[in-house]
């Protein structure tokens, strides 16, 4: 059977004169999610929000929207026309379908856009209220307009009445697309999926790149990189994920440099390779996990060095948050328990055992002396396998 | 180029014959067993056929073989069924510290329920200490299991002595998982009472396992439903499974094949050992370990990464010993073995089987060696 929700955003309707592109922009990544199950979709917007028709199942319609940035909010509701008989069946069948045992404190809380509708919203109110009292036998009802377990809302508008009980948060934010396109240096790891989400919340569009390095990391290590894409593409519908062959770095980096400096190095061509890479995307910025402090390649002296080989601003959302913070985020979104698979960095054999912690540039340029770094970043660049992840299906 | 594929202690291939039975099961001989009419008495008779098969090679009566889901439910059906019957005697149950996960996880539970679980150590050749299971095993034991053959290692446990300990008391089971041991070594089921084995171990299906209960014993059920399998393992039977995993003992190993798959050990052993330096057999020697099972460990290197290196020469083997730099995850059994510090990642896990050839091992050899002495250059 279908069923009408009604969405609202917020901070889109902020924008001025882009508004209408950022609607479009919203409906369309909604329509994208919810066609995957039902191609018959009805999706339209009125002014400040967005009406969907479907008749997808329920839970999967909630889980879809609220993992799409830009929705505030979202109510399954009920349409009934303009017809006080109508509006007092529905007001009623929903206190009925509320399940709560025992004494139910509700109350009525009715809006009214037409004018011209008869009834004003306090006469409404009452009215139904009372309505409700009368006609619901078997509870113990009482009206509570401050602290309700049950608010049953009535919208009067021009040809319509709507009346819903549950109002299910949104993520807010912008919707993905908007902000244009950025690189996100995706790894196994807990921190970097979630930099990718609150990038994603922002409006842009991420293009991750992971490095891969068979045979010291598994192959388990990349599915678990497309899992974990996956996962994101719940918030961007369709995501290129790029997997560079990282291997031969990996071991020049190991042969010619340093050891104390192997991490910032490496990090180094990391960046180089994600900003050519991105660069055909028109990608302005580079996202990583990264927050201050956490391990040695992160100190802000560390990250002056890394930064220093783009010319592409480097975000790091996480800057401000602690790994507790971090892990709670990344259960919200789901990547925990993929991250957590043993797969990822699996072998320390690169990580130096005394890590340099404050790093000058003129260190890691004679450090990176005996590296042909122009020709390794070519062949990694050139080695690039794109993977298309959609939120439907994986296609190589 | 050709896959070498020396990872037959993980799974074997099925054989083409079981397939081609299988294939045939699934076309013609679909019905369900327990229907009246004809076509479920076909199926019934075929299932008859494998499971006097498999009974006749462990020397058994055929009553006495339920089939089950795997040797992990059979595993399961074994342990819990018998500790729920025997509780009123006693709550010690004793098993070996390199059990496999079906078995330990199964311990693990019981413990949290209240039984006192005992873990007899290994020595060195990681075969169980007999000293101290005498030491340990007393009135209120109602349970023994232990594993015929280890899976990561290969070592044979001595079930004789085991067994005969176990005779000197009353209301006490003896439970084998012989999961690896079944049809690598002779195993006989005199003194034991409850014995697991698997399918997909010796060419057959995947999905299948038995569990061998003696007809003087009872236990209990721990899953309820109609009466296939005695009771024991309800649901309707996985016939193409049951039938084919009849169809891979038929041509189960003879005498012969086995003394080659051991010959293929001794080779690999004697190519690594004599070619490459620091290296340690983890692996006990031929009399007390099982013909298929070579583990060998490498010093400074990490087991994992000559997993991968080899598989990319398509050559597959396994590593016991996972390695994870966040948390020490080190498998149980090299833990129990007390390897030193510098070995103890470095194992690899090559198990063979009858389609492997003499030049096989020749080529896995000189990879490895090329492997060992590239990472050893990279692991500072």
């Amino acid at each position: 059977m279908e069923k009408l929700y009604l969405i609202r955003y917020g901070e889109i309707g902020l924008k001025g004169e882009n508004r209408s592109l950022f609607e479009d922009k919203l409906l369309s990544n909604i329509n994208k999610k919810i066609k995957i199950f039902d191609k018959n979709l009805k999706i339209y917007k009125k002014p400040g929000r967005i009406y969907l028709i479907t008749e997808t199942t329920k839970n999967i319609v909630i889980n879809k929207l609220k993992k799409t940035p830009g929705i505030v909010s979202f109510s399954p509701v009920q349409k009934v026309k303009l017809d006080y008989d109508l509006i007092k069946k529905e007001v009623l069948n929903s206190a009925k379908s509320f399940k709560n045992k025992g004494k139910i404190n509700f109350r009525i809380s009715a809006r009214r856009s037409n004018k011209k509708y008869k009834y004003d919203s306090m006469q409404l109110q009452k009215l139904l209220g009372e309505y409700v009292i009368d006609n619901l036998t078997g509870v113990d009802l009482n009206v509570d307009l401050y602290k309700p377990d049950l608010d049953i809302n009535v919208e009067i508008r021009k040809d319509f009445a709507y009346i819903y009980t549950e109002i299910i948060e949104g993520l807010g934010g912008l919707p993905v697309g908007i902000s244009g396109t950025v690189g996100l240096m995706l790894s196994g790891g807990i921190d970097s999926p979630v930099a990718g989400y609150m990038s994603l919340k922002r409006g842009v569009k991420i293009i991750p790149i992971y490095f891969h390095s068979f045979p010291f990391t598994t192959d388990r290590a990349k599915e678990k990189v497309i899992d974990i894409t996956k996962t994101l593409s719940n918030y961007q519908h369709n995501i290129k994920l790029h997997v560079v062959d990282f291997t031969k770095i990996l071991t020049e980096i190991n042969k010619n440099c340093p050891d104390k400096l192997l991490t910032i190095i490496m990090r180094r061509l990391m960046i180089k390779i994600t900003e050519m890479l991105i660069s055909k995307y028109d990608g302005k910025a580079i996202i990583t996990g990264e927050s201050i402090g956490q391990v040695a390649s992160q100190t802000l002296e560390a990250i002056q060095v890394t930064n220093n080989i783009s010319a592409l601003p480097i975000l790091r959302p996480l800057i401000g948050l602690n790994k507790v913070q971090i892990v709670n985020l990344a259960k919200k979104i789901d990547t925990y328990d993929i991250s957590i698979q043993p797969y990822d960095d699996c072998c320390t054999v690169f990580v130096p055992k005394n890590p340099e912690t404050k790093p000058t540039l003129e260190q890691i340029i004679q450090g990176e002396k005996k590296l042909n770094i122009d020709k390794l970043i070519k062949q990694a660049v050139k080695s690039v396998q794109i993977l298309n992840i959609t939120d439907e299906k994986l296609v190589d | 180029m050709k896959s070498i594929y020396l990872d037959n202690a993980s799974t074997t291939k099925i054989d083409f014959p079981v397939l081609e039975k299988i294939i045939e099961i699934h076309k013609s001989y679909y019905a369900n067993p327990s229907s009246l009419h004809r076509l479920g008495i076909e199926v019934e008779k075929q299932i008859k056929k494998a499971r006097q098969t498999i009974a006749d090679y462990l020397k058994i009566n055929k009553e006495e073989l339920i089939f089950t889901g795997s040797g992990t439910i059979a595993n399961n059906i074994a342990i819990q069924g018998a500790v729920n019957k025997l509780r009123k005697y006693g709550n010690k149950i004793i098993t070996s510290s390199i059990e496999h996960n079906s078995v330990l996880e199964i311990f693990k539970n019981l413990n949290k329920r209240g039984f006192e679980t005992v873990y007899i150590p290994v020595n060195k050749n990681g075969i169980i200490d007999i000293e101290k299971l005498k030491s340990v095993i007393d009135k209120k034991t109602i349970l023994v299991s232990v594993m015929a053959v280890n899976n990561e290692i290969g070592s044979i446990q001595p079930l004789e002595q085991i067994s005969s300990l176990v005779n000197n008391f009353k209301n006490i089971y003896l439970h084998i998982d012989a999961v690896q041991a079944f049809g690598k070594i002779p195993i006989n089921l005199d003194n034991i009472d409850l014995l697991t084995i698997s399918g997909h171990k010796v060419h057959g299906p995947k999905g299948i396992g038995a569990l061998y209960i003696d007809k003087n014993i009872l236990i209990n059920k721990i899953l309820y439903g109609s009466n296939q399998e005695g009771g024991y393992y309800p649901g309707t039977e996985n016939s193409p499974g049951i039938i084919g995993f009849g169809e891979a003992v038929k041509n189960i190993h003879s005498k012969e094949e086995l003394e080659f798959i051991n010959s293929l050990k001794i080779q690999l052993k004697n190519l690594i050992t004599e070619s490459i330096d620091d290296v340690i057999v983890l692996t006990p020697s031929d009399k007390i370990s099982a013909p298929h099972i070579l583990n060998i460990a490498f010093a400074n290197i990490k087991g994992e990464i000559l997993v991968h290196s080899l598989e990319r020469d398509n050559i597959y083997v396994s590593t016991g010993a996972a390695c994870h730099s966040k948390n020490d995850n080190l498998s149980h059994v090299i833990k129990a073995l007390n390897v030193s510090k510098k070995y103890q990642e470095g194992s690899i896990r090559i198990s063979f089987s009858k389609n492997n050839t003499k030049k096989e091992v020749t080529k896995t050899a000189a990879l490895i060696k090329k492997h060992v002495s590239k990472i050893r250059k990279v692991m500072r």
